[in-house]
């Protein structure tokens, strides 16, 4: 049980740094998330209202990035963005750029995230009742404030499920970044355990952080829901 | 198929065949007969840990769904609880865990080192085929504890009144039932299933992704080897919703309303 004190946070101990990885981590999950929801909407939109080919193009979209491995696409998305973000700057006569790694995991991870929103929101869009949109239409409503004041409340409660369940992808996603040598919770947890050879303390500990953000997460999510819902008959449809 | 074969989809075809056409003769696979070999003993590596994992971890998934469905509370709430952790933390978290914590506790046993199971021990793969059976299980445990509860309980009550043992009420009609209501979500979480498997590479385990790493350090070439990798993961989910389409059309045709 000594090994305990490693995870204390003055320096023989490793707290700090974990804390620090943990902090990444949710940055990068926040900002993949917000990312991923700006691209879930327009592709839910574009899927629904758009012209034959914009659908094609979405529905290749996500059909590719949810079938190949979020590792692949990491890899691509990491040496394809940074090198074409280069190629521009080189082209406009700049320096080359070492691209920050939050700002590459948020793209990536965003990318993927939108493919998976995608669907979420198209489904919660399609289970808005016609009804209310057909009379809303009908009160000469203009279609930001129908969205705002009308689809989008309609539609949080039933996709607040499937949101959640992205957030938790999102965070957990966030750990493939250690691969690429990204300094997020699982990287910084694997140096600590392969400097002080205690494997078990430091993978349980990270294990326990990420337990304590999904449950977290789970409790808001739950109570958003909640709240989102609350307009609702308690025994709709059944 | 008429339908399908629209203009604009003949343009869009057109484009993409002109696309890979652009890869394969711009771009440099003079590194393939080489490496060929190794990558379909790669893929076949992958391939075999998908499906051993999966049926184990299915196997597995089942007593932890019946467990949470129905078990008295000394059987539900730890299957709760294995649920939660592995659905709470990352799978790589969890690879690594097993690889080197296990991997670093075992040598310090004598019995294990001298006994006949430690030249299998020493390997790596054990410990990724074991990380991602576990895996599975917590994620499709928590899928079959919904499956089970979808059965009509008149089902249940019938096979009861009839004097059915509980064992063959299990067998005969809970179990046929919840594994049918389950099978269009277990195509798709087949296919996560497989996703996870690069990341085995991570602890030397040579899988097809280890391949396509190995050719980029040894050559400096990037984008090749990762596009032939995405298109293999590419073919390979095709061949799972592919199967699982139509192990769903075997079974007896299900009335949906519309």
């Amino acid at each position: 049980m000594e090994t305990l004190g490693l995870l204390s946070f003055s320096p023989p101990g490793w707290g700090a740094t974990l804390l620090a990885g943990l902090w990444n981590s949710l940055l990068i999950a926040v900002g993949a998330f917000g990312l991923g929801l700006i691209l879930g909407t327009l592709g839910a939109w574009g899927k629904l209202h758009g012209g034959p080919i914009t659908r094609d193009l979405l529905s290749m979209y996500t059909t590719i990035v949810r079938a190949v491995p979020e590792l692949i696409l990491i890899l691509i998305l990491y040496f394809g963005v940074t090198d074409l973000v280069n190629q521009i700057l080189i082209a406009f006569g700049h320096e080359r750029v070492q691209i920050s790694g939050v700002a590459a995991g948020i793209t990536v991870l965003g990318i993927v995230q939108g493919a998976y929103a995608t669907e979420v929101l198209r489904g919660a869009l399609l289970a808005v009742p016609q009804g209310q949109v057909e009379a809303a239409k009908a009160m000469g409503m203009p279609p930001l404030l129908m969205a705002r004041r009308i689809i989008f409340p309609c539609m949080l409660g039933l996709a607040m499920p499937g949101l959640a369940n992205l957030w938790l992808i999102a965070t957990k996603d966030t750990a493939l970044l250690a691969v690429v040598g990204f300094s997020e919770l699982t990287f910084a947890t694997r140096q600590a355990a392969s400097t002080t050879k205690a494997f078990f303390t430091f993978f349980m500990a990270a294990g326990a952080i990420y337990l304590i953000v999904t449950l977290l997460s789970g409790w808001a999510f739950a109570r958003i829901e909640r709240w989102a819902r609350r307009g609702e008959p308690r025994n709709a449809g059944g | 198929m008429r339908g399908w074969l629209q203009p604009h989809r003949i343009v869009l075809i057109l484009i993409g065949l002109a696309l890979v056409w652009l890869c394969v003769t711009q771009m440099r696979w003079d590194w393939l007969p080489k490496y060929a070999p190794m990558m379909a003993e790669g893929l076949w590596r992958t391939i075999w840990l998908l499906v051993l994992s999966s049926i184990f971890g299915m196997a597995l998934a089942i007593p932890l769904g019946l467990a949470q469905a129905a078990g008295p509370w000394f059987l539900a709430t730890p299957a709760r609880i294995f649920c939660t952790v592995i659905r709470g933390t990352p799978l790589l978290l969890q690879i690594w865990l097993l690889y080197y914590g296990l991997g670093s506790l075992f040598p310090q046993f004598p019995w294990i080192r001298e006994s006949d199971l430690w030249p299998i021990l020493r390997q790596a793969w054990p410990y990724a085929l074991l990380a991602l059976t576990l895996s599975f299980a917590g994620y499709e445990g928590e899928v079959m504890r919904g499956a089970f509860r979808s059965v009509p309980r008149g089902q249940l009550e019938a096979a009861r009144a009839m004097g059915m043992p509980r064992h063959l009420i299990l067998w005969r009609i809970w179990l046929p039932q919840a594994l049918r209501a389950v099978l269009p979500t277990l195509g798709g979480e087949t296919v996560l299933q497989m996703k996870a498997t690069p990341l085995v590479a991570t602890i030397t385990v040579v899988e097809i992704y280890a391949v396509a790493s190995r050719v980029r350090q040894d050559t400096f070439i990037i984008y090749e080897p990762l596009l032939l990798l995405a298109l293999a993961y590419l073919a390979l989910a095709g061949l799972i919703v592919l199967a699982f389409r139509w192990f769903e059309n075997r079974g007896p045709v299900r009335h949906r309303p519309g």
